[in-house]
């Protein structure tokens, strides 16, 4: 016991020493709890909208007001000439082309329906996708509100028709505000990255330095090197947690609903898995910059398939499957039902399970592959 | 010239001696665009749904099966009291609850209105506005078939996706793959190697000898600018054959465009090799100042349009940004030179201006 406590001394000896590293540790999880919280967002607004009006009637009028006054759409430009529109979208001036053809108002009234063609830049599919849902929702808004001013002029009864009113509310997140849901997943990508990373480097760094070597020739046992050197890590970790938690919370108002005290249970399992994770590599490489590169390659697989960006249940079902092996996809699970929707031990137990599994099997392969000579 | 080779060998021998870290080098795209092409989707697909029944009578029978039939929802299971939502919610598998008031069919013939509740899950803000719009749609799709004199929509959209026309999102990930992988091949894994050779002392032995500093880092950077170029050629080829990515524009310049941003990392890389005494400062630093803004702030993957002003101004200055930009108009929508003068030269700018400071800050000397 007393040669882990004088090991956990001396890492810690070493990590308050490097005055490069330690800001890096502190600070920049902040920072970047910051910058992705903010920039991780889907939510689509501000499209940007040219206006090609071929009719310049009242009615063309109407529906650009309607644009101009809608949070949705920014209106950019406008012009007569296709060229002009064509040139916009090819210089990402523009998402998406309003063209009214002539007649449009004629045809309203003669007919009783008109065309509007939409151009939307489509490189970015879903924000075309969702403009030109937006657009929709506006042109039949605009309809019924033409059809309300014009609608006695022409034939078409707006009769009372049998209809179905459905009415929605949205649970655990009424304003559908996109950072409650993401800035816990980011801190778990945050806690997970760091922990893999300077896990891996470390003991690379003694195996590149050399001074592995001076540790395998003391008394130390296997156990204890590794306890040594997990210990400061594994507390690193847990206060790296901490300082995002409280920034989650006090700067990002996230709820924490369920029990801090779960919340801590799990970090710290899942903490002994993903250090273990690092030192595993760690026992496999010989220079950082191996380490580094394959802890690198595996993470983002892991943060890509974790259901962190995009959800799990939208992957074809091989994807699926193979995300049922992804320690980093349990993690978040856990967070967001238990700080969003205030899940008890019972509903995460399996994850538990898994968690625990995991963390023994990969701290056992890594003392097991461990090997004190040279 | 001679020296200069042989010094450009030795790099080589470096990098082709660590089989893992090649494996990777060249696995990594291969995996990374699969990922991107089949698994990763923002397209709702099964999303799953539980029905509280007030009246199951046959209108609402009709709503279930219509609603079970589209591609988008599946069954997550029949619920008999309101408190059951909460519960059905809690384990995060089911999105959505539809709630049938009691006499659903009734009031429907009688007053010519019936209420449907939707509850959805908003733990995921997005998932959940678009199940209920599914959800709607859905519904009021059911109520125009049992209106047959509904009269034709009064406005007729017809809508075109320029560029993209399935809306296929691979499309849009391809160029930010290719600026993520030259991000880490140049930038990170020569700071690193440059960094490794401060750390293990033999950058004194490099120093000594009659080649110049220029010349030594100079052949550090050959064998990566080799390395990445393949990679981006990897890249572009798999996507275009396995997943239909066209390339519309000019071949050559694409080519030269990612030459001119593979120099650029390079730069980058060896600037803060220069600023770093060791490997983990190195690899911190590319780690937390390169990659991750590289893949978040570069709209890779989230639109620069949605962040807020500070953010965007910030993105000026993330170096991949431009390089994206300049990718998806040569491939996908054909432009040319003309059009992409602004986003060459500022990369030109970004090259000149991390090569003078590194120059500045390059150490000929050990301390």
């Amino acid at each position: 016991m007393r040669v882990i406590l004088f090991l956990i001394r001396k890492e810690f000896l070493q990590i308050f020493r490097n005055k490069s590293i330690l800001p890096l540790i502190l600070v920049m999880p902040v920072i970047q709890l910051f910058i992705l919280s903010y920039a991780a967002d889907f939510e689509i607004r501000n499209v940007r909208v040219f206006w090609m009006d071929d009719d310049q009637s009242t009615s063309s009028r109407m529906l650009l007001q309607k644009i101009q006054a809608s949070d949705y759409f920014q209106l950019v430009d406008q012009s007569f000439s296709p060229k002009a529109a064509d040139l916009a979208l090819e210089q990402r001036k523009t998402d998406l082309v309003f063209h009214i053809p002539q007649e449009f108002e004629h045809n309203l009234f003669r007919e009783g329906h008109a065309d509007i063609q939409l151009t939307a830049d489509a490189i970015d599919g879903t924000k075309a996708g969702l403009g030109t849902y937006y657009a929709n929702l506006l042109i039949q808004d605009f309809s019924r509100d033409w059809l309300a001013k014009y609608g006695s002029n022409i034939h078409i009864q707006a009769a009372s028709m049998p209809s179905i009113v459905p009415t929605y509310s949205f649970w655990y997140n009424q304003h559908l505000n996109y950072k409650t849901f993401m800035v816990p997943g980011i801190l778990v990508m945050l806690v997970t990255m760091i922990g893999a990373f300077i896990s891996a480097m470390n003991i690379v760094r003694e195996k590149e330095l050399g001074t592995i070597e001076q540790l395998n020739v003391t008394p130390i046992r296997k156990y204890q090197f590794i306890a040594g050197k997990l210990i400061p890590l594994w507390i690193l970790g847990l206060f790296i947690f901490t300082v995002g938690l409280v920034v989650a919370k006090l700067a990002f108002h996230v709820p924490i609903i369920g029990s801090l005290f779960l919340i801590y249970g799990f970090t710290a399992i899942y903490l002994v898995m993903i250090l273990g994770l690092g030192m595993l590599i760690s026992t496999f490489t010989n220079t950082q910059q191996q380490a580094m590169f394959i802890s690198w390659f595996f993470l983002v697989i892991f943060i890509l398939m974790s259901g962190l960006f995009t959800p799990i249940e939208n992957m074809p079902p091989w994807a699926q499957n193979l995300t049922l092996i992804n320690p980093i996809r349990y993690f978040i699970e856990v967070i967001r039902l238990v700080m969003l929707k205030g899940a008890v031990f019972q509903d995460v137990s399996l994850q538990f399970v898994v968690i625990g599994l995991y963390a023994i099997i990969i701290n056992g392969l890594a003392i097991w592959n461990y090997r004190k000579t040279v | 010239m001679k020296r200069f080779a042989a010094f450009v060998t030795k790099e080589f021998y470096h990098i082709l001696r660590d089989k893992r870290t090649l494996v990777i080098l060249i696995g990594m795209p291969t995996v990374m665009i699969m990922l991107f092409g089949f698994a990763i989707t923002n397209e709702l697909k099964e999303a799953r749904v539980a029905f509280l029944d007030h009246s199951n009578d046959p209108q609402t029978l009709a709503i279930q099966e219509k609603i079970l039939a589209s591609p988008y929802f599946s069954l997550s299971g029949q619920i008999s009291s309101p408190t059951g939502i909460e519960d059905i919610f809690r384990d995060g598998q089911t999105k959505l609850v539809m709630v049938f008031e009691s006499d659903f069919g009734q009031r429907l013939e009688k007053d010519g209105q019936a209420n449907i509740q939707l509850i959805a899950d908003a733990t995921d803000p997005n998932t959940a506005s678009t199940v209920v719009n599914y959800a709607q749609a859905i519904i009021l799709d059911y109520t125009r078939n049992i209106i047959p004199q509904q009269s034709t929509p009064l406005i007729n959209v017809q809508s075109q996706m320029r560029y993209n026309p399935e809306l296929n999102g691979v499309y849009y990930f391809v160029p930010g793959l290719i600026a993520i992988l030259l991000m880490l091949v140049s930038a990170m894994m020569t700071s690193i190697s440059i960094a490794r050779e401060k750390e293990t002392g033999t950058m004194e032995v490099l120093l000594a000898s009659p080649m110049k500093p220029a010349q030594i880092i100079l052949a550090k950077v050959v064998p990566y600018v080799l390395l990445s170029f393949l990679d981006a050629v990897l890249i572009l080829t798999l996507g275009k054959f396995v997943f239909g990515v066209p390339i519309l524009g000019s071949l050559g310049l694409l080519l030269g465009v990612t030459l001119l941003f593979i120099l650029l990392a390079l730069s980058l890389g060896i600037l803060i090799s220069t600023v770093s005494p060791n490997q983990q400062t190195a690899l911190l630093l590319s780690l937390m100042g390169l990659m991750l803004p590289t893949i978040l702030l570069s709209g890779f993957i989230f639109p620069i349009e949605n962040m807020p002003l500070p953010l965007q101004v910030i993105s000026n200055i993330i170096p991949a940004r431009w390089f994206i930009i300049a990718v998806k108009s040569i491939m996908l929508k054909g432009s040319g030179f003309l059009l992409l003068w602004k986003e060459i030269l500022i990369m030109f700018g970004f090259i000149l201006f991390f090569i003078a400071v590194s120059v500045r800050k390059f150490k000929i000397r050990l301390e």
